[in-house]
């Protein structure tokens, strides 16, 4: 029976080829601590194609040396898929995406502590007829919650390698290696009897599937209870899609099933349940009862009605107390050596166009990118850590309820309150979000919190906006905060319209699990740091370069005459002719051609308008010393002798900055959270679409008002 | 069908025990509650409720998991005396 399997799969390639793994496991169960282990740093990050849903594929050796790849597949409780990176899991499994081969094997990662639910995926997987690797993880933790596992007795049970392991302490991989690297896995001795209710649609299903999708019969066996209890399966891009028939038949049991009244998925659910509920009886015993838990304890705590928001309110400060102080010494040191670079070509190279490209056009820009690396990197180390230690779960779970008024759920929170930072990186945490139109709407809503490249912006226009010396302290917070909150409250506006009318759909569910509180394993999170930092460079380099180019050339050409200062250089370039050629659209809302070249060259990154509005008006300013600027500022005229900086064209910059899309890092991030260019195009829109409406209204209510 | 002393799961005070007893059949939520463990004949301990009230914490089968009283309102438990 399982030959047959096994010879498709392997047809497909050379006889000789590597073995490939398919690593698979639930969520909160060490697997990606296991794959790191396996495959050190021999691992490529893609994405499927036509799925947001990463593709990670590493190389890990035998003892003998040789290679053996393995495909680390979405976490999943179950292979009925209820989002688009379980849908893939399945679909991989099954052999139903086009772009990755059927994995030859199966390693099946369990958290030992929690057996009976982690073996209900296990069950669905030895269905497939492969070979497969059973891994009990977290033995230890297992051990010291008081239970006793006879890991022989599962392996004679089911027939198949369980490997006992430690996954975060590297224990049991030798072990694991060596079976990985065997010639002659044997098949799971699984034998489970299907309800006599639906056995002969499980049959029926299987033959079409044969005949009708060209399946194995194994496959199909496994498939066809698959399609039973998957209702309402989740069908993603690039997955081969069932033929008419078997539709048919399917359509037809359900709905004959639908009218006898027979709870078929119920029953097959219940019935893989009392097969795993007569093989844990037999392998695992309480052996000593041990009183709460830590975790029990911690969450009494971290949980309580009112403690719990204590603990929450401790963490997020640290979390930004961290970034804003953490972060401060290697952005300057980034800051010198980028500049240290310029220098060092401006004085080798001899002057022209090409060296300007490179000094001001292509190490300019990247490095005004750069520069917030150090804070991206602090804050994917501190998720990472929240995600690891398990406090990611509590967080979303006290946020929840907050959450749910504006159609989201608490995974959404770290997310957007990471945006307050840094959009990209919240961004880039919402693939925790399952449900792909939340995760949609928080990615849209993200760049509305009020980032650290505002900051400056903000600084800037508050000294100009109330310039005394002696201004008390707390109207600058005041504003300051103001703008915070604006920007916090637009975020819960627009997720809100965005869940009730573009993406409308389900309320979303909160069947999450919160796993044990554990130690963090601080090499996977150094290493997932990492690959998200690369992540972010490789992918939004190549589009920050080429925006910052055009950016550099629309501000140096056309050339001016020799001997011209750098103020008038900038007025005749391009960027000079854009800002009058804007100067229509922006002057309802109180901005002159001027303010409008700080308009679109900080669309390379918002803390950009501070150093153009320098140039414009000829004043040198640094971030400690923003006094000859802010003088330049409010010596700035209309052409009819009319202040320009205003308190209420300050204010209304400063509103306009709380909404627009000022930023090309995060465009590029949401295009490839998206996959594709028509979500960050939408979102470029609605920002600053918002940011002209709400400055309008500002700048012409204050106006009538006298301001 | 057992006693009359079925509740929702969402009625269940906090600390008690029940033993799960009926459930809606269709819908993605009771689906993947099902896939989860939660079976008619299951035992689970309402652990807490979040802080605002929902949703709410229960162990089941030596874990702990958390669903929405919007899912809670539809699982019939009957509380262990």
């Amino acid at each position: 029976m399982a030959l047959p399997a096994h010879i498709s799969a392997t047809a497909a390639g050379a006889a000789s080829r590597q073995p490939v793994y398919a690593l698979v496991g639930n969520p909160n169960c060490g697997k990606s601590t296991l794959f790191n282990a396996l495959t050190g740093l021999k691992q490529k990050v893609g994405n499927y194609p036509g799925v947001t849903v990463e593709k990670k594929i590493g190389t890990a050796y035998s003892q003998h040396g040789q290679p053996i790849t393995v495909i680390d597949l979405p976490g999943t409780y179950s292979l009925a898929a209820r989002s688009p990176d379980e849908a893939v899991t399945r679909d991989v499994l099954l052999g139903r995406r086009a772009d990755t081969a059927q994995p030859d094997r199966i390693l099946c990662i369990v958290d030992a502590t929690n057996l009976e639910r982690n073996l209900y995926l296990v069950h669905q997987i030895l269905d497939l007829g492969r070979p497969v690797i059973l891994v009990l993880n977290m033995m230890d933790l297992a051990a010291r919650a008081g239970l006793e596992i006879r890991v022989d007795q599962l392996e004679k049970l089911l027939g198949i390698p369980v490997i006992a392991c430690e996954a975060i302490h590297q224990r049991g991989l030798i072990e694991l290696k060596l079976a990985m690297s065997r010639a002659d896995l044997p098949l799971a001795r699984h034998a489970w009897t299907v309800p006599a209710a639906i056995a002969p649609a499980v049959s029926e299903i299987a033959a079409a599937l044969v005949e009708g999708d060209r399946k194995s019969p194994l496959v199909a066996r496994a498939e066809a209870l698959l399609l039973l209890t998957d209702q309402d399966s989740v069908r993603v891009a690039g997955s081969t899609p069932l033929s008419p028939r078997t539709t048919e038949i399917l359509r037809a049991w359900q709905s004959r099933w639908t009218q006898e009244g027979t709870d078929w998925a119920g029953t097959l659910v219940s019935s893989r349940y009392e097969a795993i509920g007569t093989l844990a009886a037999e392998v695992v015993q309480l052996r000593t009862e041990v009183g709460p838990s830590a975790s029990d304890k911690i969450d009494a705590i971290a949980t309580h009605a009112l403690w719990g928001w204590v603990v929450l309110g401790a963490v997020m400060t640290l979390l930004f107390f961290s970034i804003f102080t953490l972060a401060e010494a290697p952005m300057n040191w980034i800051d010198g050596h980028v500049a240290a670079l310029s220098d060092t070509i401006k004085a080798t190279m001899s002057a022209g166009d090409l060296r300007d490209l490179i000094t001001d056009g292509a190490i300019g820009g990247v490095g005004g990118v750069l520069v917030f690396l150090p804070q991206i990197l602090i804050l994917f180390f501190f998720i990472g850590l929240l995600e690891s230690t398990g406090y990611m779960a509590r967080a979303a779970f006290i946020m929840d309820r907050l959450m749910s008024r504006v159609g989201l759920n608490g995974k959404s929170f770290i997310p957007m309150l990471s945006s307050y930072a840094c959009a990209i990186p919240g961004i880039m945490a919402t693939r925790t979000i399952e449900d792909p139109k939340d995760r949609l709407v928080t990615i849209l809503v993200a760049p509305l919190m009020s980032c650290s490249a505002r900051l400056p912006v903000y600084l800037l226009m508050i000294a100009a906006l109330v310039p005394g010396e002696r201004v008390p302290v707390f109207t600058k917070v005041g504003i300051m905060l103001f703008m915070y909150a604006l920007g916090t409250a637009g975020a819960f506006f627009f997720a809100w319209l965005f869940k009730r009318t573009l993406l409308k759909g389900e309320p979303p569910l909160m069947i999450m699990e919160l796993p044990p509180y554990r130690l963090p394993g601080l090499k996977d999170v150094a290493f997932h740091m990492l690959e998200r930092a690369w992540i972010f460079v490789r992918r939004a380099g190549t589009v920050i370069l080429g925006i910052s180019i055009i950016l550099w050339f629309l501000s140096a050409y056309p050339k001016a005459p020799e001997g011209t200062t750098p103020t008038a250089q900038l007025a005749q370039s391009f960027a000079g002719r854009a800002g009058h050629a804007i100067e229509p659209l922006i002057k309802p809302i109180g901005f002159d051609w001027q303010i409008g070249i700080g308009l679109i060259s900080s669309f390379a990154a918002r803390e950009v308008f501070v150093s153009t509005m320098g140039v414009v008006f000829n004043a040198e300013s640094s971030d400690e010393n923003t006094a000859p600027l802010r003088t330049a500022l409010l010596s700035a005229k209309w052409p009819d002798g009319r202040a320009l900086f205003t308190p209420l064209v300050c204010f209304t910059l400063m509103i306009f900055y709380v909404f627009a899309m000022q930023c090309m890092s995060t465009i590029a991030v949401v295009k490839r959270e998206t996959n594709g260019w028509k979500w960050p195009i939408f979102q470029t829109l609605y920002m600053t679409g918002t940011a002209w409406i709400l400055s309008f209204i500002v700048y012409q209510g204050g106006r009538a008002l006298g301001f | 069908m057992a006693s009359a002393s079925l509740i929702s799961l969402s009625e269940l005070p906090v600390g008690a025990s029940a033993t799960l007893r009926d459930f809606p059949k269709a819908g993605t939520a009771f689906l993947r509650l099902r896939e989860m463990g939660l079976l008619a004949g299951t035992t689970l301990t309402l652990v807490r409720t979040a802080p605002m009230g929902d949703p709410i914490e229960i162990k089941v089968r030596g874990y702990h998991l958390t669903l929405r009283k919007s899912e809670a309102d539809h699982i019939l438990v009957e509380p262990t005396v």
